[in-house]
């Protein structure tokens, strides 16, 4: 543990760290661009210079000290990256100099010399790495006054990505990202000086299925979106840390809404999961279901078979009424793992209190070809290990064609589906069990071919408008908060709202976001429970999550509040904390919100409520 | 300390004390008025027509090859009343924002004309209109066809806007 002083401070950096990573793990911003501690330091952007020596040695070997006995420290005659600069014993780092501040300004000048003065059409405005430290490493003027180089603007790189060489500050962190993180070396730079900019080897697209993470690396907008391409401005919108429900890896993300419409989704650090980045399909796939084809109340079928719309109170009783018109024995529950694990305790109880004899089959979605060696695994549903650790022995072990020959010889005669679309996951299987049944009950947060057919129709919240945990492939408990307010819960306290959706009023026409009465699994049968004359005095999910940290093993202990703190916990391992490391964010909207603030406050909230 | 300051009536002299004079002085300022040049007009037969510096409803500014505005939302983000909203959109134009969508709720306004000070594209300035009725909420938003004004009936307001630039950042210790 090589001790180094930054402007006199002692820090304890680790043998092999660089001046930057130790600076930043201790709290002291140096700036930087080309930096990324995930990949390979370059050196080239030339911001993060400061002023480096070590103590100087007699002859003998001892320290030189000056008249009050402290050493004199000699410093090099030029800056270094500190980047690149390895911590050794005794280093001594300036940074907060004269010199140092100097050389900030002077790249900070030469960088915003060719740079466009574009940032009112610019996406990144608002987020942008080079803003941020216009505002803090700058003199704010600029001595040039010839005319700025002109270089082609809005390149198609590929489906998801584009390019826009004027506001390119070359930092290479596109190249180094695409050639070390992803071995798919598709993009390098071409020319020299001033007009060097970054192209596309000749027949190739930046086509990789992880290629929006240049999005969030690019420290400025010369790499943007195509899909989020002027949909808004970033601090219009609000961010809230939640977890990705597009397959069983459970990287954590952020959810961008504005209008309680979800416009995108970008990786958020966990070093434990996804480290900092996340696949194009999740960032792509898992919003657009949320904004789309909803089911915004529950429906019943009525005698001339069409669907109506309903209140809860009359869904529920009909549901009750559904249930206890067969045995226990004839009912059939499809569960789906997009159940938070809380749904999916809410769903034991029920069961075990109400209906214990009924077959609980779990529908898992499995795609080979989803699965790669970075992040993306087979199990396309977020929640397939905490569904089955929380179920359990109350899950018969069925085949989907057993399933189907019990539901036609009416052995099963009300079949209850959570969460999925029976034909689109089981194909023509999936048709006939929806036909075969004499009762369907589905609850679902989208239309779908099967609610079609269905008797009942829950509304189900989805991922952005619920709290709870999903658990995921390595068995990591993650919680996640609400995104998205809904006609059932139309309170904000403690939730991210942007600006707009915060003050706006009922005659204000953006305030006219989408709320639907739909509810997480758990609400509803608590709700139902209590008409069927048990209370279950679950107020909101983290009494669902303590009565499950009571209840199954793997959870004990577990509270949101150390989930939080601990960035998720693997199943039963809440007494050994794993070893701390440093969460990087690379850039993002400022000023920076505590995200866990807000937990907490929601949490007072919805006790309030 | 306690020191008895003198009162505005122990410094008068003896002709303020006696107030006739003055009195004799205000009528004087009532008569000249009287007989003066009038500073009314007779609203709504006569019209009034101010000059440049009048900050009356904020419009956008249309040139010859289009709007100037490119959506950037930051009128929007200053507006204090929350009054503008804009949605953008993408052309083939040199600046590739338009905006799809840009309604002023003059419910909302307070005519402060920060949007303007704001906009780095001089494509919103408070036009000399004062004149707004509205019959009901929803004709008071205003949107882009009735917000778009030829730039020819704004130059009073973007010359005064250049002759009086509002704001010069103040020089930092470290450039001295």
């Amino acid at each position: 543990m090589p001790t180094i002083y930054i402007d006199g401070k002692p820090i304890e950096a680790r043998e092999g760290q660089s001046i930057l990573e130790a600076a930043l793990e201790h709290g002291i911003e140096i700036p930087h661009f080309c930096w990324h501690p995930a990949m390979s330091a370059p050196a080239n952007c030339r911001i993060c210079l400061v002023k480096v020596g070590m103590p100087r040695r007699k002859p003998d070997g001892s320290f030189e000290t000056d008249e009050n006995g402290n050493p004199v420290i000699q410093y090099m005659p030029k800056l270094q990256p500190s980047c690149r600069y390895p911590v050794s014993e005794g280093l001594h780092v300036l940074f907060q100099v004269p010199e140092v501040i100097e050389s900030q300004h002077a790249v900070m000048e030469f960088l915003l010399i060719n740079h466009p003065l574009d940032c009112p059409i610019c996406d990144e405005a608002g987020e942008c790495k080079l803003q941020e430290y216009a505002y803090f490493y700058s003199r704010g003027k600029s001595r040039f006054v010839e005319e700025k180089n002109h270089k082609p603007k809005h390149v198609i790189w590929g489906p998801n990505v584009i390019f826009d060489a004027e506001r390119c500050i070359s930092c290479s962190r596109c190249i180094r990202y695409a050639d070390e993180i992803l071995h798919d070396p598709v993009i390098d730079f071409v020319n020299r000086g001033d007009h060097v900019t970054i192209e596309l080897f000749p027949g190739t697209q930046f086509d990789n299925p992880y290629s929006m993470n240049v999005i969030e690396l690019c420290p400025v907008g010369a790499l943007t979106s195509r899909d989020f391409r002027f949909k808004a401005r970033v601090w219009e919108m609000s961010f809230t840390p939640s977890v990705c429900p597009g397959c069983a890896r459970g990287c954590n993300m952020y959810v961008g809404v504005l209008h309680n419409q979800i416009l995108r989704l970008q990786p958020r650090t966990n070093m434990y999961v996804n480290q900092y980045w996340m696949c194009d399909a999740g960032r792509l796939t898992q919003y657009p279901f949320v904004n789309e084809n909803r089911i915004d109340k529950p429906l019943v079928c009525t005698e001339n078979g069409t669907l109506t719309e309903v209140s809860w109170e009359e869904a529920l009783d009909t549901f009750w009424n559904k249930l206890q018109s067969v045995d226990a024995k004839e009912i059939g529950i499809v569960v789906s793992g997009m159940l938070t694990n809380e749904d999916a305790f809410a769903l034991r109880r029920f069961i075990r209190e109400h209906i214990p004899a009924a077959t609980v089959m779990l529908m898992t979605v499995e795609d080979p070809e989803f699965e790669d060696d970075f992040l993306r695994v087979r199990d396309r549903r977020p929640n397939t290990r905490g569904v089955q650790t929380i179920l359990g022995d109350v899950l018969a072990s069925l085949s989907v064609e057993e399933f189907r020959a019990k539901v036609e010889s009416k052995q099963l005669k009300l079949v209850w589906v959570i969460g999925e679309d029976l034909e689109q996951v089981w194909g023509e299987e999936g048709r006939k069990i929806a036909d075969g049944a004499d009762t369907l009950i589905v609850a679902a947060s989208n239309a779908s071919p099967t609610t079609q057919v269905a008797d009942l129709v829950l509304s189900l919240a989805t991922y952005a408008e619920m709290e709870g945990t999903f658990t995921n492939i390595d068995g990591r408990v993650q919680h996640f908060i609400p995104a998205l307010t809904t006609a059932e819960r139309p309170y904000r306290w403690g939730m991210k709202v942007s600006r707009w959706d915060k003050m706006g009023a009922w005659n204000d026409r953006w305030s006219h976001g989408p709320r639907r009465h739909c509810r997480p699994l758990w609400q509803m049968l608590a709700a139902t429970a209590s008409i069927a004359g048990h209370s279950w005095n679950y107020r909101k999910a983290a009494d669902v999550f303590a009565d499950l940290a009571q209840t199954v093993e793997g959870f004990a202990r577990m509270t949101y509040a150390l989930l939080d703190e601990r960035h998720g916990i693997p199943l039963g391992k809440v007494d050994e904390p794993e070893p701390p490391v440093f969460h990087y964010d690379s850039h993002r909207l400022k000023p920076e919100s505590e995200e866990y603030r807000y937990v907490q406050v929601y949490d007072k909230a919805e006790q309030w409520w | 300390m306690n020191v008895n300051q003198p009162s505005e009536r122990q410094k008068m002299t003896f002709w303020e004390k006696l107030y006739l004079p003055e009195i004799a002085r205000g009528l004087g300022i009532t008569f000249k008025m009287l007989i003066g040049p009038k500073m009314t007009i007779q609203y709504p037969e006569e019209k009034y027509h101010p000059g440049g510096y009048y900050r009356g409803r904020p419009v956008l500014v249309l040139d010859e090859d289009g709007e100037r505005c490119v959506a950037c939302g930051l009128c929007s983000r200053v507006c204090p009343p929350l009054a503008i909203e804009v949605r953008a959109g993408e052309t083939d134009r040199e600046k590739e924002r338009y905006p799809v969508k840009f309604e002023i709720n003059m419910l909302r306004c307070i005519f402060c004309g920060l949007c303007e000070e704001v906009c780095p594209e001089e494509a919103i300035v408070m036009s000399k209109d004062l004149e707004m009725v509205f019959e009901n909420r929803e004709s008071a938003i205003l949107g882009k066809e009735k917000l778009l004004v030829p730039v020819a009936q704004l130059q009073d307001r973007l010359e005064y806007l250049r002759m009086h630039q509002y704001y010069e950042p103040p020089a930092r210790a470290q450039d001295a």
